[in-house]
């Protein structure tokens, strides 16, 4: 499993309500919620962001309301992984169960820049800072989580009796 | 090693005898909470499983409360999904409008919560139900969706801080204003993935409203729970509420925490979270002159009774101030009646506020109170963050219902003893 594309470059306790503000809420729609991820403190992001890209921040990333339609809206919008210091504990949770894969690792953080292209191997946790050649070492996934991200989260991990769909 | 009264509970749950910080394990779960805005997603996910129905339809809650009166028609849909789930499934804690609270001012008043007790719920506030003595913490959709199905959970066993609190409040001061102080002193992560645990003599002196407020706000400061030693007030309470018996464990006298912290409550002073994070505390006399457009009352963390006859007391016989439109949210339809009975609305309406029907509007900027680009807001709601409550450019000011009701009056933040003395 691997993830390669240009990062987008965030502080700290960037909160759940500005990854998805609740207005948008009254929907479960993916792509409704992706249309609006950020906006309130990046209104640039939804605009720029492609397919694979990544996110990088610093401390307690996903702060707040336990809305699984946060980690949705960002990997609808395209995101690949998310890399930050630390992750506030609901949204890790979140993340990891609908299949978006999010690493801890903050010699990373001190190393990436926003528009850098970053490269991140999940089985080995190797992430790579392809523009300036810095390779940074996090904990890789465990190979069922792996498989559960693969599936697209746990649902679908479970629905297929705990194997790769 | 001793066992905090969180890895107790866990324990117990997980059918094991002990457990150490770091642990995972699988646990049962007493109830699963979901709302008009997780519940959904979650009922989507269950519907992978390939399941008939849930665990057990006593031990499912759903309450449409966050954009319920429904504010628009795609809300209205999202409670209609959560309300067609509820009747496919015989769910028995499905709480319309009419029915509906704040679900967790709720789920303790209708007895759902007992002491000893396991709790996920899809809404980070989930944690409030450590004020009974039960370990309760906040979950996603997907989480809440498996717990439906199996009716267990998966958790790494927390480390802890634990609060020893000491003496009693001053006049005006209560639980908002202590756990404000805590998280000004710790911070918005401050105690990221452990269990906040309040014990000592102090813990005496908190009514049981001051607890639901406390441990409604742990997870502000990043925790997975916060949790109260039961005592009599705890007992009293859930007599009166829950008919089950409670379960009461204590931590063991060698408990590991990984930071002790003593409070006096009788040092605490007013304290409010200017914007944009509840970390961001100053205490009342260092505010400073921050004129306001409307003031909240209410919400799960400050909808309780005692919430509105503190709000009340200050209130009574003044107007407020002409610039600042004030809205009252008991948090629950007992709460409600019990306010009009006790002749609180008569103090509200007098004074120029606005009574409204329990929901979580206003909290989260979905309806009933939204505020415009540069307006002010004090709120006795639980989180300030950019665009909490509307307009990205508008401000939320964390506080308690003394300090909200002394600002409404004053048309600024205003410390509720000066106010009572003009």
């Amino acid at each position: 499993m691997q993830a390669k594309g240009t990062v987008f470059r965030y502080g700290d306790n960037v909160d759940t309500d500005v990854i998805i503000p609740a207005r948008y809420l009254n929907t479960s729609n993916h792509k409704e919620l992706a249309s609006h991820c950020m906006e309130d403190i990046d209104q640039d992001f939804i605009k720029q962001v492609k397919e694979g890209d990544i996110m990088v921040a610093d401390k307690n990333f996903g702060c707040g309301s336990s809305r699984e339609h946060a980690p949705i809206a960002i990997k609808e919008s395209g995101v690949s992984c998310v890399i930050a210091r630390t992750f506030a504990r609901i949204f890790y949770r979140n993340s990891i169960n609908i299949g978006l894969p999010i690493l801890e690792c903050p010699e990373a953080c001190d190393g990436i820049k926003a528009g850098d292209v970053v490269s991140v191997d999940f089985t080995t946790g190797t992430i790579t800072n392809e523009t300036t050649g810095d390779v940074f070492h996090s904990e890789p996934f465990p190979p069922f989580m792996q498989d559960l991200i693969a599936s697209g989260g746990l649902a679908g991990y479970i629905a297929n009796g705990g194997k790769k769909v | 090693m001793g066992m905090t009264m969180t890895q107790k509970i866990l324990a117990h749950h997980a059918k094991l005898e002990s457990v150490r910080a770091g642990q995972l394990i699988m646990a049962d779960l007493d109830m699963v909470l979901g709302n008009d805005i997780t519940a959904p997603v979650a009922i989507n996910e269950f519907g992978k499983f390939g399941k008939d129905t849930v665990f057990n339809k006593d031990k499912v809650a759903l309450v449409p409360d966050h954009f319920s009166p429904n504010k628009d028609i795609k809300a209205a849909e999202q409670c209609k999904a959560l309300r067609c789930f509820a009747r496919k499934h015989e769910i028995t804690n499905y709480f319309d409008v009419g029915q509906m609270g704040i679900e967790h001012a709720l789920l303790p008043e209708k007895g759902l919560v007992g002491a000893g007790d396991l709790v996920i719920g899809a809404d980070s506030h989930t944690c409030t139900y450590g004020a009974l003595g039960a370990f309760s913490t906040g979950v996603g959709s997907t989480d809440m969706a498996c717990g439906m199905a199996t009716g267990q959970a998966w958790f790494k066993v927390p480390t802890a801080i634990k609060f020893n609190i000491t003496g009693s409040f001053g006049l005006h001061v209560s639980g908002k204003d202590l756990i404000l102080h805590i998280i000004g002193m710790i911070g918005v992560d401050g105690a990221l993935y452990q269990s906040m645990e309040f014990s000592g003599e102090g813990v005496k002196n908190l009514s049981i409203d001051d607890r639901f407020t406390i441990a409604n706000m742990a997870i502000e400061a990043g925790a997975k729970n916060g949790i109260f030693p039961v005592d009599a007030i705890t007992l009293e309470y859930l007599k009166e509420h829950c008919p089950k018996d409670p379960v009461v464990y204590e931590a063991d006298s060698d408990a590991e925490y990984e930071q002790v912290i003593t409070i006096d409550l009788s040092t605490v002073k007013s304290t409010v979270s200017f914007p944009h994070l509840p970390s961001n505390t100053r205490t009342i006399d260092e505010v400073g002159e921050i004129r306001i457009d409307q003031v909240v009352i209410g919400s799960c963390t400050n909808g309780h009774i005692s919430d509105l006859r503190e709000a009340a007391a200050i209130l009574k016989g003044k107007k407020i101030a002409k610039h600042v439109r004030t809205l009252i949210f008991p948090a629950t339809q007992e709460i409600w009646k019990q306010a009009m009975h006790e002749g609180l609305f008569d103090i509200f309406i007098d004074s120029g506020c606005a009574v409204s029907t329990p929901t979580c509007g206003p909290c989260l900027g979905g309806h009933m109170g939204v505020l415009a680009e540069g307006e002010r807001a004090v709120s006795t709601t639980n989180r300030n963050f950019v665009g909490r409550m509307g307009h990205v450019k508008s401000e939320v000011y964390l506080a308690s219902p003394a300090v909200a009701a002394a600002s409404a009056i004053a048309g600024y933040i205003a410390d509720p003893a000066k106010v009572m003395e003009e």
